[in-house]
């Protein structure tokens, strides 16, 4: 394995600023990596040769002396749910099947400035729907500790990617847990920030209250690298946030330089610390919460009671939403057009391409929407939702009151085989309690490595969540929780992986 | 709503299905039909817990962080041409989409 395709993006970035190696060398080597090892792992639906010659460019720049962002140089792999001139954006459907958009997506755009070559896009549920990339119409992506297993979803390609070391960073979307959960488990960083933190203008649109970009990563210092390049306000969004954000950079390295969590309030949801997790999950949950406490910090148990209706609600207010948004897949303008056998009118045409397009959890979740928006349901169903996210934030405004951060087991479980929930829906949604809360609130939550689960010797993410605005929060802990519990395990837990070749 | 309000006191039946199907403008095969009743009478019942806490003191949230009158300067920007409207489009005639007929014969 080229030593180029283990270093973080940080380290890279060091490497390429001292002249040591060039972007080529590092793009080259992931593209190599990725021809290895893809066949096997399929975290990518479409790997970009043309990152070649945005490489060099930035190497010309470089060498003529310009001066360049920290992260010019270093490849990174983009969700296939945001748009990219140039590569096909299907957000896993065959709907969009080799469509490629008129535009970039603000985060796009903003990386190919920053000089980040685009290595491909990342594979992902259908339209961001589920939890184990088995709704991609392209096929499934295959977890790097175990092909056997699920890579997480939506966003499982990005968070395999990264953890089969294919790309050092990574962009994912995450509207009830697709950047957190995949991270989860590979045994990767994935960061949710404050909703409007980042724009979402390009963002193939799930659940537009809901729906936030973020960075996916090995390192909590490479995450907030990411999110200092994609942060900050977009115009082109009308949900962006005004906000002057700080260095998540200069907050991740603070945390990783601290010596101690002393005075650090952080509080353990009692509800997302509950006794169906899997037994591996809450052992090393809590083994991490002795590590925190030795550090200095102090734990206190928190209760959000409306947290048990959090699934239920999310489960009205993501259908309504996404039937909405999904209209917008009428054969006209874009992607798929199904003529029906002997013609029709445009209805019957657009019938039958969405019939023909879209996958089973899409129907399913299309329709439910339908019926949960539909005359004499509304209130029922999508305005009781609505009330109960009103619940949830207070819940988090009253927990906040007692502590800095909060913290909780990332996903329920370690990563399921392939096969073994894709009949079941309701047993694919619950994969989300722990994370779906934070999206209905807009607040910050971010999950990184706590170790393997002894009883399958796979990893376990532990989330951590912060009031809407202070991501900031989250690097600095989640980098001094991460140096923590590499000192313990005597490096990286990804060190642990397989090879894979 | 031209639509008819579905009728269905024994909840989620193969006939609401096709309804809310054609709201959604899906051609669902009837084997879809049959699978999604029963899915989503499943998923309805575990989810329609909602309506236990959501009293009428409590007001609805519909945005996480609510922004008020975003504007942007009213001024001109960039706009795709035609050209690249139209060039992920299934069929146009170079200047517009092209679609199949908009009413039916008894329209």
């Amino acid at each position: 394995m080229s030593d180029l395709i283990t270093q973080s993006a940080a380290s890279l970035a060091a490497a390429l600023a001292a002249g040591s190696v060039s972007s080529v060398e590092v793009t080259q080597a992931h593209l190599d990596r990725i021809a290895a090892v893809d066949g096997d792992v399929h975290a990518f639906l479409h790997i970009n040769e043309a990152a070649l010659d945005a490489a060099a460019a930035v190497d010309a720049q470089r060498a003529a002396g310009e001066q360049l962002g920290e992260l010019a140089g270093v490849p990174i792999a983009i969700k296939d749910v945001l748009c990219t001139l140039g590569m096909p954006s299907t957000a896993g459907s065959r709907i969009l099947e080799g469509w490629i958009p008129p535009y970039d997506a603000t985060v796009v755009a903003r990386l190919r400035a920053a000089g980040l070559p685009l290595l491909g896009k990342t594979n992902m549920d259908e339209f961001a729907m589920g939890s184990s990339t088995e709704f991609s119409a392209y096929g499934a992506t295959h977890n790097p500790w175990d092909l056997d297993r699920i890579p997480g979803g939506s966003g499982g390609g990005s968070s395999a990617a990264v953890s089969a070391f294919e790309a050092p960073i990574a962009l994912g979307s995450d509207t009830g847990g697709s950047i957190r959960q995949p991270a989860a488990v590979t045994g990767s960083v994935g960061m949710k920030p404050t909703y409007g933190g980042v724009s979402r203008y390009g963002a193939i649109a799930l659940a537009s209250s809901l729906d936030q970009v973020g960075p996916v990563s090995r390192t909590v210092l490479d995450a907030a690298l990411v999110h200092d390049v994609i942060g900050g306000h977009d115009p082109r969004d009308s949900t962006s946030l005004t906000d002057q954000w700080p260095s998540f950079a200069a907050a991740a390295r603070a945390g990783a330089a601290a010596e101690s969590l002393k005075g650090l309030r952080v509080g353990v949801v009692k509800e997302l610390d509950a006794p169906g997790f899997q037994a591996g999950v809450s052992q090393r949950f809590h083994e991490t919460l002795r590590i925190l406490e030795a550090a200095g910090a102090e734990i206190v148990e928190v209760s959000a009671p409306s947290f048990d209706y959090a699934v239920a609600a999310y489960y009205l207010i993501l259908p309504a939403e996404a039937s909405s948004n999904l209209a917008k897949f009428d054969s006209v303008r874009f992607g798929l057009r199904v003529n029906p056998p002997g013609g029709g009118t445009v209805e019957d045409v657009m019938a039958a391409t969405r019939e023909a397009g879209f996958g089973p959890e899409v129907k399913r979740r299309v329709i439910l929407g339908t019926y949960a928006l539909s005359a004499g349901y509304y209130d029922a169903y999508y305005g009781s939702a609505q009330k109960v996210r009103t619940l949830i934030q207070r819940d988090f405004a009253s927990a906040f009151a007692q502590a800095d951060v909060l913290v909780s087991p990332a996903a329920p479980t370690t990563a399921f085989k392939l096969g073994e929930k894709i009949e079941d829906p309701l047993a694919m949604y619950l994969n989300d309690v722990t994370t779906i809360p934070a999206n209905l609130a807009g607040i910050p939550g971010m999950s990184i490595p706590m170790g393997l689960a002894p009883e399958d010797g796979l990893p376990v993410g532990i989330q951590l969540m912060a009031p809407a605005h202070e991501d900031a929060r989250l690097y600095t802990l989640g980098a001094t929780l991460e140096r923590l519990l590499e000192e313990k395990w005597g490096g990286p837990l990804l060190s642990q992986a397989p090879a894979l070749v | 709503m031209s639509e008819s309000q579905p009728e269905h006191p024994e909840g989620i039946t193969p006939d609401v299905v096709r309804h809310l199907a054609g709201l959604a403008r899906i051609a669902l095969t009837e084997d879809e039909v049959g699978k999604l009743t029963g899915e989503l009478g499943i998923i309805l019942a575990s989810i329609e817990k909602v309506s236990e806490v959501a009293t009428d003191d409590v007001p609805g949230t519909s945005h996480p962080i609510p922004l008020k009158n975003v504007y942007r300067p009213d001024v001109p920007g960039p706009t795709l041409t035609t050209e690249e409207a139209l060039a992920g489009a299934p069929d146009s005639d170079g200047s517009r989409f092209r679609v199949t007929a908009i009413l039916g014969e008894e329209q």
